[in-house]
């Protein structure tokens, strides 16, 4: 079973080649007259020699080593590891979406125009808010467009004391980590004992020095905040904004609206709930959407339509400026639109709706071989810990996870959120059968019943994959981040 | 067309389990008036046919796609081989996540290896991450490193640097309260002097591109020695294409080097998704931001790849992390690492001469025309800027009518450059459309 594939540097001989080329039809010149001398490279770069026989193959066998939603249950909580349609691939894949490059006039791209002006509406109508920029390349990349949209309201207003933001201590790290690289400081609140924001110390923290609040809702517990509409008229009342971390929208499609709620300011993850491939970590795609009084903050480009004809808008004068080059992540927009026009807006409640259906029955089919921190109905995830099984027999969240491989199903995240000990946090999506739920609750009771029986095996899995329990402490210790050649 | 395999009866059955008489009851903790009523405004639901033929109308409005381009800009028509699709078509890569289970993800985690392996190859760097959104998101993390490196405020960023590039610098700088500074050009390379006359001690990087946004080959001996001195941190923005030929940035004392990934086997596809390059020397090894892959072995001493160097990240740090980036472009470095696999050590040589030799065929025949002329005397790669007898934005215009994009109007993003016109060429471009270009210029003087 534990046969690692060499790296593909360790497969190349000299002289093996892949590539070919056209034989040259110009005129050929001697580098050295076109290109100074000095400027040129002296030492080939060592990139490997291989046939297209060696790197398909190797790269297929490594493929192998892999888990993926296409392999199997992938219950990664807050990462929405949903089935991604196949159509969309195809429709990504088009010559005419991928042939087009960023500068050519309006004229010959309208396709590409009106798929991003019409998917920035649909965003716009599921979030309740009025505009969005497609132009963020993921969460976090949104969550920094939309912090630095919020400053630059408050600046708009020559309102330059508000140097705070407001953030849960169940929020992901990307919100603090946000906050900070738009210049913010961090103030984390307290969770009550529902799992929401704990509302006093918002009333004690909330004052004239907080730009706003960073809401993720249901939060990170899976959890819907009942009390949002104090939150709400908390914040706002004292002068500040509502950002909703929307990365994971998935129980509230078509049921409750982030702009409804109050939010001022959101962005979504296509690669969570719209259904577009992780990529083994990206591309993703992060959208941002505001209500009126933000839209002039937007980042530029926006797609417009006007006189017949969609075109890029530039024209933004307190613009908080460009994310990156050109307009966003096209192709992920264009699995995304595919998916919401498969959908459709009952399809999209359907999902939601299942989502937390399959969520509440998982959570139900293991809830007593493990503890439950918020004893609730969840939404589309939820938090359990192996607390009295770590304190009985020594076996951690963990362990559990590492034994889950050896059943064939990705773990559910470790460790996250940071108020629940030793928390493993499941997202099963709407997309998994009930009998791949029961699969996995079997898994999950069978693994709290080893622990007892033989706490040896769960704490010295896995036992069945490709490498064994790696050791990050000393990949950290002797860092080794690149190959080289033996001398 | 929904992909949900529950039916009526399975979730009959899970509601039992749960204890609950219909899904309505889970989303009893929501306000009523938080609940949103009635059907969003949205178009019906499409069977996977309606859908395929919708998107394919879509994707043939898109009739650039039939044109021969001569834009470059930042964005280049190279060619894809088929193998980079195929690997990137495997689901076992495109269906992960982020590889946090290393047993599992051996795949994700070894091309980065590689991919890790292959830009510190060709930029000379000590170490490169698993990439960046893109080369102008690279470019702004950048300065933020030399920032926090130099304890410094000012960034010097020369006006040869892509626009975008330099935009984004902005947003992020703003953000940070570092104050942006451009450097003048002449003879379309950054203006030594200007650079000099703006370095000083409370400079904390100077940002120039290498070849420019114009195509040109900076001085960067020169500019290298003058920044070296002020002890600011040096930034150098590449086309990692060039990198086959040109000699590596460390060489010339690079710090941190960025690039554009996307002409490593990514499509133009309208802006992205591409790949974001980043690597620097070892001192800046723990300030860099993103993933980082490293070898390490398991309880029985196989080889095995894993996530590390994470307490620099933001899901551990929180707000004391050396960015908030997240995700990367995964897809994107392995297109990358497919895409050097297949061009190798001799590839990667062989199209950058293509590319020089192409390139200067055709900038021999354009300035030949009367009336069109280089703009500048600077050696060269695959761009290079040309001189117009009219505005630029008239010659893109007519030379529209023969099916050609005949390049980037240099006057969008310097209004000093009106007539001047960028044209990029690769190993794509065949004489005979080289030839139909200068024919539609040579009709314009």
């Amino acid at each position: 079973m534990r046969r690692p594939e060499p790296l593909i540097f360790e497969i190349s001989k000299p002289g093996r080649k892949a590539y070919s080329l056209p034989a040259l039809d110009v005129p050929a010149k001697s580098i050295d007259e076109l290109l100074p001398q000095g400027e040129l490279r002296k030492q080939p770069a060592e990139l490997p020699e291989v046939s297209e026989v060696d790197l398909v193959r190797h790269f297929t066998r490594l493929s192998q080593l892999n888990h993926g939603v296409d392999i199997g249950f992938y219950p990664l909580g807050s990462c929405t590891m949903k089935y991604n349609p196949k159509i969309n691939e195809y429709a990504a894949n088009l010559p005419g979406f991928n042939r087009i490059h960023p500068y050519v006039p309006e004229d010959l791209a309208q396709g590409a125009l009106q798929l991003m002006y019409e998917l920035q509406y649909y965003l716009a109508e599921i979030a309740g808010m009025d505009h969005v920029s497609l132009q963020p390349a993921a969460g976090a990349h949104g969550e920094l467009a939309g912090i630095l949209i919020i400053r630059a309201y408050h600046r708009s207003r020559n309102d330059l004391k508000r140097t705070k933001i407001l953030i849960p201590d169940s929020a992901h790290g990307t919100n603090p980590a946000s906050a900070a690289l738009a210049g913010y400081t961090v103030v984390e609140l307290p969770t009550d004992e529902r799992g929401g924001v704990d509302v006093e110390a918002l009333e004690a923290a909330m004052d004239e020095t907080v730009a706003g609040l960073m809401l993720t809702n249901p939060n990170t517990l899976g959890l819907f905040d009942e009390n949002i509409q104090r939150i709400e008229k908390i914040v706002h009342d004292r002068g500040g904004l509502l950002y909703y971390d929307g990365a994971n929208a998935n129980a509230i499609l078509g049921i409750s609206r982030p702009g409804d709620m109050g939010f001022d300011v959101l962005h979504f993850n296509l690669h969570k709930t719209f259904g577009t491939p992780h990529g083994g970590g990206g591309p993703g795609s992060g959208p941002v959407a505001v209500k009126d009084f933000l839209e002039p903050f937007l980042p530029v480009p926006t797609v417009v339509y006007e006189d017949g004809k969609y075109r890029l808008n530039y024209d933004r004068p307190h613009t908080i400026g460009q994310m990156k080059s050109f307009y966003g992540n096209f192709l992920v927009m264009v699995k995304a639109y595919a998916y919401i026009r498969s959908l459709g807006p009952d399809g999209l409640r359907q999902a939601s709706r299942d989502a937390v259906l399959n969520a509440n029955y998982l959570l139900s089919r293991v809830r007593d071989y493990y503890d439950v921190p918020y004893d609730r109905y969840c939404k589309h995830e939820f938090v359990v810990a192996p607390l009295k099984i770590k304190k009985e027999t020594g076996v951690r969240t963990l362990d559990i996870s590492k034994r889950l491989l050896d059943y064939g199903v990705h773990p559910p995240t470790n460790y996250f959120p940071l108020i629940v000990d030793e928390a493993l946090m499941i997202e099963p999506t709407e997309t998994e059968s009930k009998e791949t739920l029961d699969y996995f609750a079997d898994a999950l009771i069978a693994i709290a019943k080893e622990a007892y029986e033989d706490p040896d095996k769960v704490k010295s899995a896995p036992h069945t994959t490709v490498v064994g329990r790696l050791d990050e402490a000393g990949a950290a210790r002797n860092l080794n981040i690149r190959w080289r050649k033996p001398e | 067309m929904n992909f949900l395999p529950n039916t009526d009866k399975d979730r009959e059955e899970m509601l039992k389990v749960i204890g609950v008489s219909s899904v309505e009851e889970l989303f009893g903790d929501i306000p009523p008036e938080l609940r949103f009523k009635g059907d969003l405004k949205l178009p019906p639901a499409l069977s996977e046919f309606e859908l395929a033929r919708h998107m394919e109308e879509l994707a043939a409005k898109n009739t650039a796609q039939d044109y021969v381009s001569f834009i470059g800009a930042g964005a280049y028509d190279h060619y894809i081989p088929a193998v980079v699709g195929h690997v990137l078509g495997r689901s076992e890569f495109y269906t992960a996540y982020t590889p946090y289970q290393p047993e599992i993800s051996q795949a994700v985690l070894q091309s980065i290896y590689e991919y890790q392996t292959m830009i510190c190859e060709l930029t000379g760097m000590d170490a490169a991450n698993a990439s960046m959104y893109d080369g102008a998101s690279a470019a702004a993390e950048s300065v933020t490193i030399a920032a926090g490196l130099t304890r410094r405020k000012r960034a010097l960023v020369s006006k040869t640097v892509h626009p975008e590039t330099r935009a984004v610098i902005s947003t992020y700088a703003d953000a940070r309260d570092i104050v942006v500074e451009e450097i003048d050009y002449t003879q379309g390379v950054t203006d030594v002097e200007s650079l000099a006359a703006k370095l000083g001690d409370d400079v904390a990087c100077v940002v120039i591109q290498q070849p420019n946004f114009f195509g040109a080959l900076e001085p960067v001996d020169e500019i290298s020695a003058k920044v070296k001195q002020s002890g600011a941190a040096f930034i150098v923005s590449v086309n990692p294409m060039t990198l086959g030929l040109l000699r590596p940035p460390a060489e010339y004392g690079a710090d941190i080097v960025v690039g554009e990934g996307q002409v490593f086997g990514s499509p133009m596809a309208f802006g992205g998704p591409y790949l974001g390059i980043l690597a620097v020397t070892h001192k800046l090894l723990r300030r860099m931001p993103g993933r980082l892959v490293g070898m390490t072995t398991d309880d029985q001493g196989n080889r095995g790849f894993v996530l590390t160097l994470q307490t620099r990240e933001q899901h551990i740090r929180r707000e004391r992390a050396t960015s908030n980036i997240c995700s990367n472009q995964a897809l994107n470095a392995l297109a990358a690492v497919v895409y050097l696999s297949w061009a190798g050590k001799q590839g990667l040589r062989e199209i950058g001469e293509q590319c020089v030799q192409k390139a200067a065929y055709l900038a021999g025949k354009i300035s030949e025309i009367d009336g069109f002329s280089l703009a500048w005397e600077a050696p060269f790669f695959n761009e290079f800027a040309i001189k117009c007898p009219v505005d630029a934005e008239q010659v893109l215009e007519a030379l529209l009518e023969q099916n050609i994009l005949a390049g980037y109007p240099l006057g969008r993003a310097y209004p000093e450059l009106k007539q001047y016109l960028l044209i990029a060429v690769t190993e794509k471009r065949t004489k005979q459309e080289m030839d139909a270009l200068v024919a539609g210029l040579e009709g314009l003087a």
